[in-house]
């Protein structure tokens, strides 16, 4: 079980290559931590892992099998801009509910109020509009989470305590994690092991 | 804080005659309403008989019995006008609807099947677009053999390209977002992206072109009608009113084109309120005031 990238290669249009047969893998049940510059790709380098690009070259395995475009990606990635990841003429609930079937515990782990449910994203502040787009991603046939950049714009208590309920649910559930951050201690308190881009 | 909040209540009431935004917007829509249903009803219900020509109640000036005076023929202006009016608001909403419904399905065709679709749908906008509308209208119009009908399928199939523009432009700009791509990778279907996700993004600029479509396809039908080409000439529609009371006008019969003119501007305006009204409580970032 482990989501796997070979030899992958890109750069956009003709640019110079971001990275070139890279190879990284994040086995289920460890914390993996990305860090480097800004600009050397690790947003690019998530959104291929998740699926939402095609590399150059190479290719991205899940369980040693590549992925179908249409069914359920069992990579999902959770973006740094809660308030760009929402449609705007949704209800809160309509976003929630959009991937699975969401268990109620899972909103109070979280601290997700049941009046924030009917209210527009508008309404809402970016640390609370996080705490929705982490939950719509842990659909039960997601094995593995991304979080680029997830908790960058929150302050320290409510970062505390979302990645307390993230690593309680990824532990729980047996998940691979992958953390992208520009905060040294952040990495060193949650991850197994680092990878410098 | 406290004094500025306060200082804008007391702006607020002096300018809204004691309403609020949310009741003064409401008040807008359901007084346009209004307008346009009884315009509609009083043009279905009125007897026929008031616009027989009376040859002894000639060249009458506005009066309370004639409320917008009377014609050469001695018919009345006022049942004219309420007749006129309702013809011409039935062509309006049907081209004008006709028009937006294309308008949407090729804008969403356009963005979302792929290149081909995209360039054969964007050569068609700029085909229609090159050619004065009224062209294309009277050819068509001439196809069907005029009438009714020829003219509503002729302005419904030649609205539609500016507004086409507009959606695909949208279109384009919403597939990329983010919460797009995350509903791709929860095994949404691009159907069910269209329909969930990329909609409710076009309804208001659906909403608003179908307002501003609505003028100009009355306009466009008087035009073809002025011309000769479009609703026969013992119909009362407004366009052709209005073409008729041009050769009366240099003889001082001013209110021959005055109130059926005043009377389709006010419709006009009537739905523009109508739809910008509407527009605010759909919108959510302006539902909740």
């Amino acid at each position: 079980m482990q989501l796997e990238a070979k030899n992958i290669s890109f750069r956009y249009d003709n640019g110079p290559w971001l990275f070139k047969e890279l190879n990284l893998t994040v086995n289920r049940g460890e914390i993996v931590g990305l860090t480097g510059v800004s600009g050397r790709g690790k947003t690019t380098l998530c959104r291929i892992l998740a699926g939402l690009e095609n590399p150059l070259e190479g290719k991205v395995l899940v369980n040693e099998q590549t992925i179908s475009k249409r069914e359920y990606h069992p990579v999902q990635l959770i973006f740094q801009h809660p308030e760009k990841a929402v449609n705007p003429k949704w209800k809160m609930k309509k976003t929630l509910y959009e991937g699975w079937n969401v268990d109620e515990k899972y909103l109070n782990l979280l601290g997700i109020e049941h009046q924030w449910l009917d209210r527009w994203p508008n309404e809402l502040s970016g640390g609370e509009l996080q705490r929705f787009c982490i939950l719509r991603a842990l659909g039960p046939k997601t094995q593995f989470l991304i979080a680029d950049e997830m908790t960058t714009m929150l302050d320290a208590v409510t970062q505390a305590q979302i990645w307390d309920a993230i690593l309680k649910v990824v532990k729980e559930r047996n998940m691979g994690l992958l953390i992208v951050s520009h905060n040294p201690e952040l990495i060193e308190k949650l991850c197994h092991r680092v990878i410098e881009l | 804080m406290m004094d500025a909040s306060k200082i804008e209540t007391q702006n607020n009431r002096q300018t809204n005659f004691g309403f609020n935004r949310r009741q003064k917007t409401i008040m807008i829509i359901v007084l346009a309403s209004i307008l346009l249903i009884s315009v509609v009803l009083g043009g279905i219900f009125i007897d026929e008989n008031r616009i027989a020509t009376n040859l002894t109640a000639r060249n009458l000036m506005p009066s309370f019995e004639y409320l917008f005076g009377t014609d050469w023929l001695g018919r009345d202006m006022f049942a004219r006008t309420l007749m006129g009016l309702t013809l011409s608001i039935g062509v309006g909403l049907i081209g004008a609807l006709g028009s937006a419904i294309i308008a949407l399905i090729l804008g969403m065709i356009a963005a979302t099947m792929g290149k081909v679709a995209d360039n054969i749908i964007s050569w068609l906008i700029d085909l229609f677009l090159s050619v004065p509308h009224l062209v294309i209208l009277i050819l068509i119009s001439f196809m069907f053999g005029g009438g009714f009908k020829g003219i509503v399928v002729g302005l419904m199939l030649t609205h539609w390209p500016s507004l086409a523009r507009v959606v695909r432009a949208e279109v384009m700009q919403v597939r990329s977002a983010e919460y797009v791509q995350v509903s791709l990778r929860m095994g949404k279907s691009r159907s069910w992206i269209a329909v969930h996700h990329i909609l409710p993004h076009l309804i208001p600029q659906v909403l608003i072109g179908f307002v501003l479509l609505f003028p100009h396809v009355i306009l466009h039908e008087a035009a073809v009608t002025f011309l000769g080409l479009g609703l026969s000439p013992h119909e009362p529609a407004i366009g052709i009113i209005l073409s008729e009371s041009m050769k009366y006008l240099s003889s001082g019969m001013w209110w021959l084109a005055f109130f059926p003119g005043l009377s389709l501007l006010l419709i006009v305006r009537a739905f523009d309120s109508i739809g910008s009204n509407l527009h605010k409580f759909i919108d959510p970032s302006s539902a909740n005031e």
